[in-house]
């Protein structure tokens, strides 16, 4: 007996669609659905790995109060009492929620209600504020509206694809297999790549701009007047459907004199600007991607329009192949910006700012307290904590003090906030430590209702497992807090249909075309419709039920005259300027196979798999650290500790670290605590991206590890630095301490978790070079193991990690202790493909026996890159390094 | 006419010798053979297993009476030799018989070193050397109970083995807190002597042995403490010293073996000497590969091809007592300067510790698993430096060379 449920994925913004199988015994599978708009039955790595990460360990089950299971009554009371409290003392502009990319619409709606037509107060922000905020603003100047004029369907029709600040290969690798596939199909298209570092998907372009960190907008402002120069201006389209050009234009040419200049400025070769110009020119069906490199700026809404300025020019926006495409990091980041859940939005695409909208608003709602301003943005808002300004928190399934910028000030803040609620759906995170209220929410899989990707297209995420212990939906616990707030009437909802059909009548209601948002014509759906419901693309008022593929085809915008918007665009350098002090600029971003702070894709072995150890990449002419020694990276906000890495990729004088490792999962990696919080000044979104750092070695006396099948004890990691990763027997950890214990032999002992049964010890001890080793047995079976050494163990991770597989290891016995297969085997090397598991040895011995000179022979050689497909660009790295051996290094 | 070669010595490395020799040159030399003994050549190392029951005297014959015959050798056995005559280049057998010679090799071997303490000389005090001693033990065995061995080093506890094999209590006493402390480490020792215990042997350590009791024959051993252990055979294998007493009586140069230069060659220039009884740099050697290397060198001169050299040789050793595997080479005390790496799993017996100086593998000690022994005395003979091996070089041979193998490919 099986059943299969449609649902869409919980990553990324391109919001695949998921079949999910699952089978009588209950376990689950989990496949791209073929039907599915957004990627046709495709799934990236992550996408793939779902099933691996949806057991309760970990899960956080019943509500907590000061660390005591409550029943749910009593939480639900504290909430209300305690908000109500700090409302009647401190007045509605103290209590704010802190809300997450990661909420169904329906469960962001009801939030969004509460606050703005019920506490009140506009403090309800979202973590969609640290990704998407600068595209929100830069819509609305533009557009009038936040307003994505396109459709993924463009992708396949455009010319040329301009793909901006984005690594899409490793952060939406659906969309760019789709980019890529419709480019074999047709070798005339191009793809430019726009990103100081060389990525994978950089690797794939036709062209590579790597410019200077924070110069893009001197970028789109020589392209903008290159354009006009060029004769591509639409003139028609310009004096019939735009305002702003003259100004737009002029400031342009002021920023961007000539391209000569303009390279220089960007640290490009004034030819490979030109020939992006070029074919910029060219190209009548051009769609420009972009994402956090523009987005995470304090100039980044002026980047957003700069970009926009040339799709107006040209008039190249609202036809087939063509317009500016913002990609959302977010499964959801897109239903939180309809539904109002930025603190400078209303509900429903309303401005809180428009009396008028408020008005309505107060009308529908039949609200008492609509909110009369904007409330905090992100940075602020915790600014405010910290101040004492806010003094009750409800942060709902996000991990500000992972995610946010000068995160240890965050955690300062939420230290001292009288009231933290968190509702989440794992037990310990980085937040929940913090919280005083614990309440368990539902996860991915069990919660039931709708989000919408970068597109536009509302798709249904759908329950297939029970509810655990006494987990319930976000939407319920904030409804059931509100009753208990005496807003009863306003919060009786018994569904997710019923929210999603009171926001779908908000979006349409006095609209007639005045809102872009308006979905009006699911507002009737019933509940067995609305779970049928399939992708559609909003606007889809009550006259097109089909939905909208794409906007401003008929040139009209959603501004008070109905033109677009040209902004004139002053660049400007990033707030922190390098100094002695700091000399390095730190880059963040996603890696391939994980998401966020990692309390979903950390569960799963397949995904840990591909980076188990949090990182910072550097450019080996700009340091003295040795590859792979563990270095401080210091900023004048906080400091980390991670695993220094050479990487020719690096440009000079800049470093990247990867975002999603909290306390959880490393000792000191929170690169949140290292990065600054200055924001831009329209969007509050802050500049992740650019952060003056310096590096310094890390002093330790010896580094070791380990792997075991149980996880470490709560104390047995106290004064070390480590960093723990999931591995398909048990857990993987990296150590590193600055003091040696008096005997190794006793203090191995110590640390291994305690066995019930019988063991076997294997002991290898040389203290002429500080390697010792040891590994414990039960049963002929590998139960744990340790190497220590002076600097980081050489030995081969995935081959001991391989051996907790085998039912004995008699075979082998002291021989394990040597740490690496015997000699001649192709086992180990870093995992490539996560799918089918093959590791970087298997891969290069294939190209190198097998003399393979394609992706594709190599897929067929090995059946890496067989399933997902996210690991393409990287076998296409080794290919090219079997070919170059000479500039491999 | 042929150049007449005397060997005096019986024994494995005497024999080896002559093998050689008629190896290389078979027609050069007429050769006559003294042994004491009354056998062909046998394989001294394999005493133990003889006396263990696992062997009969046959298997452990190099050489029977018809080999000597076929290679034209006159083999004089159970005829000890009494003296030489240098002057003459003669020597003479206790009952008279003389051999010329125009080279003469001295391969007497060694004799058990006897504690000098009262009784020691009563019947059933015995050594372990031969086959004699071998009978000797044999016999006591079927008819007494308690046999006590004082020595727990190599012989020792092979003998002490062997006997508790044969159906005897045995207790063994040592006089130093671990045994075979000149092969072993501390650890080692421990393992070595658990297993044993398991066995059915008693240990009493450190003890000193200060007297043997009895009347007509030995009935007691009396250690230091006081302490009287019930004894029907006491073996001792407290050390061996080389028999020099015929080189010693013809004037040759003797410490405490007879003396040879790197040729294996005498004091006198007609003389050789080879085996347990030869000072080869101030060092004299009682395991067999060391005596090989020696014969292999000696002959070399014999044959007058006079181009190789004995430098010395690493001393390496092997327990043979079934079901216990242990191995050890070189300099396994440690000091100054030395360092060690150690590979064990105690539950299940396997115990490996190599001792290392500037990066060089100085000792070794096996103990479970030996395979990787001859390896390692391969690295401290040639003085290998393991610096870019070290992290495997516990792991043995197949971690290493493989690898070596596939990156040359």
């Amino acid at each position: 007996m099986q059943r299969q449920i449609a649902t869409t994925c919980p990553y990324c913004g391109v919001g695949c669609g998921i079949r999910v199988q699952r089978s009588f015994d209950g376990t689950v599978e989990v496949a791209g659905d073929p039907a599915h708009p957004a990627n046709r039955g495709r799934l990236c790595s992550k996408g793939t790995a779902l099933a691996e990460t949806l057991g309760l360990a970990g899960r956080l089950l019943h509500p907590l109060w000061r660390g005591e299971r409550v029943t749910w009554d009593r939480a639900l009371d504290l909430a209300a009492d305690g908000i109500a409290r700090t409302i009647a003392e401190h007045g509605p502009d103290s209590v704010a929620f802190y809300v997450s990319g990661q909420l169904l619409t329906e469960d962001y709606y009801v939030a969004n209600k509460l606050c703005k037509g019920f506490l009140g107060t506009g403090n309800i922000d979202t973590n969609s504020r640290l990704c998407m905020a600068s595209s929100v603003a830069g819509h609305r100047r533009a557009f009038g509206a936040d307003t994505v004029p396109t459709s993924y369907d463009d992708l396949d029709d455009a010319e040329l694809v301009v793909l901006v600040g984005s690594n899409a290969a490793w952060c939406h690798p659906v969309l760019f297999d789709r980019i890529l596939r419709a480019r074999t199909a047709r070798p005339d298209r191009r793809l430019v790549v726009i990103d100081p570092r060389r990525t994978r998907s950089s690797d794939a372009a036709d062209l590579h701009l790597a410019l200077r960190s924070g110069s893009d907008a001197v970028l789109f402002a020589a392209l903008l007047a290159y354009l006009a120069d060029a004769g591509c201006t639409d003139e028609a389209f310009l004096s019939q459907h735009t305002s702003g050009a003259a100004e737009a234009l002029a400031a342009a040419r002021t920023a961007a004199p000539s391209v000569e200049s303009v390279a220089e400025r960007c640290g490009l070769a004034t030819e490979e600007v030109r020939r992006f110009f070029d074919w910029f020119a060219r190209s009548e069906r051009v769609v420009t991607l972009y994402s956090q490199g523009i987005n995470q700026s304090t100039s980044g809404t002026d980047k957003v329009n700069a970009i926009i300025n040339c799709h107006l020019l040209t008039g190249r926006i609202g036809k087939p192949g063509a317009g500016p495409l913002s990609l959302t990091g977010q499964p959801n980041a897109m239903g939180g910006r309809e539904v109002g859940g930025l603190a400078n939005q209303l509900a429903a695409h309303l401005e809180i700012d428009n009396p008028a909208h408020r008005d309505l608003a107060r009308r529908f709602w039949r609200a008492p307290a609509v909110a009369e301003h904007a409330g905090l943005k992100a940075v602020e808002m915790f600014d405010a904590v910290a101040e004492g300004r806010i003094r009750a928190l409800w942060i709902m399934s996000t991990n500000p003090v992972v995610s946010m910028p000068e995160a240890d000030r965050v955690r300062a803040a939420l230290e001292r906030c009288p009231l933290v609620i968190v509702s989440d759906c794992m037990r310990d995170t980085d937040t929940a430590r913090l919280a005083h209220l614990l309440l368990p929410a539902l996860a991915w899989g069990e919660k039931d209702g709708t989000v919408t990707n970068s597109e536009r297209r509302i798709s249904r995420q759908r329950a297939f497992l029970e509810p655990p212990g006494e987990a319930r939906a976000d939407w319920q616990i904030v409804a059931a807090v509100a009753q208990r707030l005496g807003f009863a009437d306003a919060f009786a909802f018994r569904s997710a249909a019923d929210v999603f059909r009171e926001h779908a009548l908000l979006s349409a209601f006095e609209n007639g075309g005045s809102r872009d948002f308006d979905i009006g014509a699911l507002a009737a759906l019933d509940d067995a419709r609305y779970d049928a419901l399939q992708p559609v693309q909003w606007p889809a008022p009550p006259e097109r039920p089909e939905g909208t593929k794409r906007l401003f085809g008929d040139g009209r915008f959603f501004t008070p005259d109905g033109r677009a918007r040209f902004v004139a665009v002053t660049p400007r350098p990033p707030q922190h300027r390098l100094s002695a002090a700091f000399p390095v600029l730190l880059n963040t971003g996603r890696l391939r196979d994980h998401w966020h702070t990692m309390t979903r894709s950390g569960r799963s072995p397949s995904l840990a798999a591909h980076e188990p150890e949090p990182f910072v990449a550097v450019n080996p002419a700009d340091t003295e650290i040795a590859d792979g020694a563990l270095a401080r990276l210091v900023s004048p906000h906080g400091e980390a500790v991670l695993r220094l890495r050479h990487s020719a990729e690096q440009p000079r004088g800049t470093a990247f670290a990867p975002m999603h490792w909290g306390t959880t999962h490393a000792s000191r990696a929170r690169i949140g605590a290292v990065v600054n919080a200055a924001v831009d000044p329209i969007s509050g979104q802050p500049e992740l991206k650019h952060t003056p750092v310096r590096l310094e070695p890390l002093r330790t006396r010896w580094q070791a590890f380990l792997a075991s099948r149980r996880r470490l004890g709560a104390t047995a990691l106290d004064g070390l630095d480590w960093a723990m990763a999931v591995t398909p027997y048990g857990f993987r950890y990296e150590l590193a301490g600055s003091e040696r214990p008096e005997a190794w032999e006793d203090w191995a002992r110590r640390l291994f978790p305690a066995a019930r049964r019988a063991t076997r010890w294997l002991a290898y001890e040389d203290a002429g070079t500080g390697s010792y080793r040891y590994a414990r047995l039960i049963d002929d079976q590998l139960d744990a193991c340790l190497f220590i050494a002076r600097e980081r163990p050489a030995v081969a991770r995935d081959w001991l990690i391989g051996l907790f597989a085998e039912p004995s290891v008699r075979a082998l016995h002291l021989r394990l202790l040597a740490g690496e297969p015997a000699p001649g085997s192709p086992e180990g090397g870093k995992l490539v493909c996560v799918c089918c598991s093959v590791g970087e040895r298997a891969i290069e011995a294939a190209i190198r026996d097998h003399s393979l000179d394609s992706v594709e022979a190599i897929t067929q050689a090995t059946s890496a890159g067989s399933n997902c497909g996210s690991c393409r660009p990287e076998l296409a790295l080794l290919l090219r390094r079997a070919r170059e051996p000479a500039t491999s290094a | 006419m042929r150049r007449k070669l005397v060997v005096v010595g019986n024994g494995m490395a005497g024999m080896r010798t002559v093998e050689e020799v008629l190896r290389i040159a078979p027609d050069l030399y007429d050769i006559t053979i003294f042994g004491a003994e009354p056998y062909g050549n046998y394989n001294r190392i394999l005493l133990s297993p003889l006396l263990a029951g696992e062997l009969r005297i046959d298997d452990i014959l190099l050489h029977d009476e018809e080999w000597y015959r076929a290679k034209g050798i006159t083999f004089y056995k159970g005829k000890p030799v009494a003296a030489i005559d240098r002057r003459r280049r003669e020597v003479v057998a206790a009952d008279g018989t003389v051999a010329r010679y125009d080279r003469l090799l001295l391969a007497t071997g060694s004799l058990p070193y006897m504690l000098p303490i009262p009784g020691a000389d009563l019947p059933g005090v015995i050594g372990f050397r031969d086959v004699a001693d071998v009978n000797r033990m044999l016999a006591s065995s079927r008819h007494h109970e308690y046999a006590v061995v004082i020595g727990g080093g190599l012989l020792g506890l092979e003998a002490a083995n062997g006997l508790r094999k044969r159906g005897m209590k045995v207790t063994l006493v040592h006089l130093m807190p671990t045994l075979m402390e000149q092969q072993l480490d501390g650890d080692a020792g421990r393992l070595l002597r658990g297993s044993l215990e398991l066995r059915g042997l008693d240990f009493i350590m450190p003890a000193e042995t200060v007297e043997i009791l009895g009347n007509d024959r030995v009935s007691d051993v009396r250690l230091k403490d006081g302490r009287e252990i019930p004894a029907d055979l006491v073996v001792m294998t407290v050390g061996i010293r080389p028999n020099v007493a015929l080189a010693r009586a013809a004037g040759l140069h003797c410490r405490r073996g007879i003396v040879v230069d790197s040729t294996m060659l005498t004091y006198d220039p007609a003389i050789y000497a080879v085996g347990e009884c030869a000072e080869s740099h101030g060092r004299t050697y009682g395991l067999v590969a060391p005596l090989y290397e020696q014969a292999k060198v000696c002959a070399n001169h014999l044959v007058g091809w006079g181009c190789a050299r004995y430098p010395g040789s690493l001393a390496a050793a092997k327990l043979k007592v079934t079901g216990i595997e242990l191995f050890s080479a070189g300099n396994v005390s440690g000091g100054a300067g030395a360092e060690s790496i150690v590979l064990h799993d105690r539950s299940s017996g396997v115990y490996k510790k190599l001792f290392l100086r500037n990066n060089r593998i100085d000792g070794a000690v096996l103990y479970g698993d030996t395979a990787d022994g001859p390896w390692y005395v391969r690295l401290m003979r040639e003085r290998t430096d393991i610096s870019s091996i070290r992290h495997a070089v516990m792991f043995g041979q197949a971690q290493i060379e493989e690898r070596g193998s596939r990156a040359a490919a």
